[in-house]
């Protein structure tokens, strides 16, 4: 049962690390129309600029402000500097031009850090476990990234809901044309989502420093899961985005967990555990199949 | 006036053909992985064969040579293309490189398919070591089992009982836990397979924590094996459940990104850094001059394949067309190996000795890799016997 509970808590943690990915992915691709790739480039900025802060001056803190400003910096350059020039373009065009971003940036960060993963401490304030249930023992920092990450999701929730930005996002993510004919300024609006999206994937980028190893690549390994939250939970809704990162969190480290075991009830050993391994790595798109055979426009669709 | 132009033309092209033919470099394909979390292993194998390059002043064996590199991405479609391009529109003969077992089981079969000789740096999956054993292909560095063979022998040594296996699932990773199992005398109490992108391992910890072994054995190479350490010690694992690995699991980066922690940690290996013989100084003191990065094992892998080539092209004269007389040269590995006594097996894969690390405490307090006893002695690999060479 304490593994069982254990398990949730690792679902839930990678959950809503999805979520701090997905939420700002899927305004981008919602209100925007733009397919960003390079999302996870700016994950990767977050990771590697929050390394660099605390590397050279030893404080978490001045990370996580070093991490979120590179990351914002990051967003809004590149929204000015290229994704502006694509809204009226097609998603291919848009594809090449933002998968052109992500070799850009990974050259750039070989070039400046080298190929080698970095090292990044753990505060030393979260580097602990805490024994939350008799046998339960779970480390603070994993701990903590899912109270951030709630937190997110609150914050995020009375921005879009009882906010003036949030109801023109809202708007935009419903019909884009209706704000821009109201005389709304689209372009201030777009900045201002994309430099949001781009804030909590240096968030995201950042958490992960002390659990994953900080390396080039690192945010392609988690855009394509990202992608997957954000095509069932429905494009441009944040509420579809949380439910959908939990999911994807929780179905993913359960079939990882418990697959291979079920299977072995039925098989071989070792056939089951490459069997199972198999299965539970294509786990998250046959759920993805399955959402899109029953609503095509995902769970919780915008413009529904 | 014209018969004259064509015989001076005639002439020119003979003697450039002549010149030519004895200067002419001789190209090497190197198809490795250079992007990516696991780019620093190809990085390092390329940087080392090119460290025995200019060792020699740009030559190897006292023929010319020109490396040429190209990035497969960890991508065996990619690994693929390069080779066919090199193949058909360079006229390589001479292939190296190739870090990953997937990789390398879809191009090794295209390089030997085109006449081309293959020396593996690194990956060398069982399905080649047997039956799919074939003459224009040779291992310089093991047998993917043999790595984790040394490993299930060193755990055995230790007098663990009971251990959990984890691996990523591809052709590397069933190698490892196969070769594990052959040489552990213990109860596997779990058997993992991980993914090869997977970053979060901690629902496999949790099995850890539950399964209660009495030893971890791991394989996950580069940027995978940083991230499982790491883990593993914020899991709190680390002080409970000794680890026992093979070197791709603890190379000289991912030693020093987990830093202190990895004290403690059985390794098993075929070479390291602080082995005591004339070859290996050079290349350690070689490596430290020209680059001020970790020194890992896939660089000294890079190193030795670049002698074994050079060893025999010294042998022919920097000839390679006469692809039987080259294969014959490379078959003696007349070289020193910076990991000591090495020679091909039947299968042109290596027989050579095995030996226990240990991390612990360097003389600044920072973690090294120090060598302990040796653990197999003139260890071939389970398949040679199936290889009809």
């Amino acid at each position: 049962m304490t593994l069982f509970l254990e398990q949730m808590l690792n679902g839930l943690q990678l959950g809503v690390m999805l979520f701090l990915m997905a939420a700002g992915l899927t305004l981008i691709f919602g209100i925007m129309g733009i397919i960003n790739l390079a999302h996870g480039s700016i994950y990767m900025v977050g990771a590697y600029a929050g390394t660099l802060v605390i590397g050279q001056t030893g404080s978490f803190l001045l990370g996580i402000a070093g991490a979120l400003g590179a990351a914002a910096v990051t967003g809004v350059v590149m929204e000015m500097v290229v994704i502006r020039r694509l809204y009226r373009r097609d998603h291919l065009d848009q594809v090449l031009a933002t998968f052109a971003i992500i070799l850009i940036l990974n050259q750039l960060v070989t070039i400046l850090f080298g190929r080698q993963p970095l090292f990044v401490p753990m505060p030393p304030l979260l580097a602990g476990s805490v024994e939350l249930l008799p046998g339960l023992v779970y480390p603070v920092y994993r701990l903590s990234i899912i109270v951030v990450g709630l937190l997110v999701a609150a914050g995020l929730y009375v921005l879009i809901n009882r906010t003036r930005i949030g109801m023109l996002v809202r708007a935009g993510s419903t019909n884009r044309d209706m704000v821009r004919a109201l005389g709304v300024d689209i372009r201030m609006l777009y900045t201002v989502v994309f430099g949001l999206g781009a804030l909590l994937a240096g968030l995201a980028g950042l958490m992960a420093g002390p659990i994953l190893a900080v390396q080039v690549g690192m945010g392609e390994q988690i855009l394509i899961t990202t992608f997957v939250v954000v095509v069932i939970g429905g494009v441009g809704s944040i509420r579809g985005a949380f439910f959908a990162s939990l999911i994807i969190g929780v179905v993913d480290t359960m079939l990882r967990a418990y697959l291979p075991g079920l299977l072995r009830q039925i098989m071989v050993g070792s056939e089951a555990d490459a069997l199972g391994a198999g299965i539970s790595s294509m786990g998250i798109y046959l759920l993805m199949a399955l959402v899109l055979l029953v609503r095509p426009k995902g769970l919780f669709a915008a413009d529904s | 006036m014209r018969m004259k132009t064509v015989l001076l033309a005639a002439a020119t092209s003979a003697a450039m053909a002549v010149t030519g033919w004895a200067q002419e470099p001789v190209k090497i394909g190197m198809i490795t992985t250079l992007s990516g979390p696991a780019g620093y292993l190809g990085q390092d194998i390329r940087d080392g064969f090119q460290l025995a390059i200019d060792a020699e002043g740009g030559k190897l064996g006292g023929a010319p040579v020109t490396l040429m590199v190209e990035d497969d991405g960890l991508k065996p479609g990619n690994g693929r293309q390069i080779a066919d391009r090199f193949l058909n529109n360079e006229g390589v003969k001479l292939f190296t490189g190739i870090v990953f077992s997937n990789v390398a089981g879809a191009t090794v079969p295209d390089i030997l398919d085109g006449d081309a000789i293959y020396v593996s740096p690194n990956a060398a999956p069982s399905n080649m070591a047997g039956k799919g054993c074939h003459e224009n292909y040779f291992v310089v560095s093991w047998q993917n089992d043999s790595l984790h063979e040394s490993a299930g022998q060193n755990a055995t040594n230790l007098g663990y009982k009971s251990a959990f296996v984890l691996a990523p699932n591809y052709q590397a990773g069933k190698d490892a836990i196969s070769g594990f199992k052959r040489f552990f005398k213990g109860e596997i109490v779990g058997e993992v397979y991980t993914r090869l992108d997977q970053t979060d391992f901690a629902a496999e910890m949790a099995q850890i924590r539950d399964a209660k072994p009495e030893v971890v054995f791991q394989f996950h190479p580069g940027g995978l094996g940083i991230t499982f350490m790491r883990q593993y010690q914020q899991a709190g694992l680390l002080d409970a459940v000794p680890m026992v690995v093979a070197e791709p699991s603890m190379d000289g980066v991912i030693l020093k990104a987990v830093g202190e922690a990895a004290i403690g940690v059985n390794v098993s290996s075929h070479w390291n850094s602080d082995f005591d013989n004339e070859a290996n100084k050079a290349f350690v003191a070689a490596w430290q001059k020209a680059y001020d990065r970790p020194l890992t094992y896939y660089a000294s892998q890079g190193y030795d394949a670049a002698r074994a080539i050079a060893s025999a092209l010294k042998a022919t004269g920097g000839d390679i067309e006469d692809i039987g007389a080259f294969r014959d040269a490379l078959r003696k590995a007349d070289f020193q190996s910076v990991r000591g006594k090495f020679a091909f097996g039947p299968n042109q894969h290596p027989v050579q000795d095995w030996y226990a690390l240990k991390v612990v405490a360097g003389e600044d307090g920072k973690p090294v890799l120090r060598t302990g006893a040796r653990i197999l002695e003139d260890h071939s690999d389970a398949y040679a016997s199936d290889c009809a060479l």
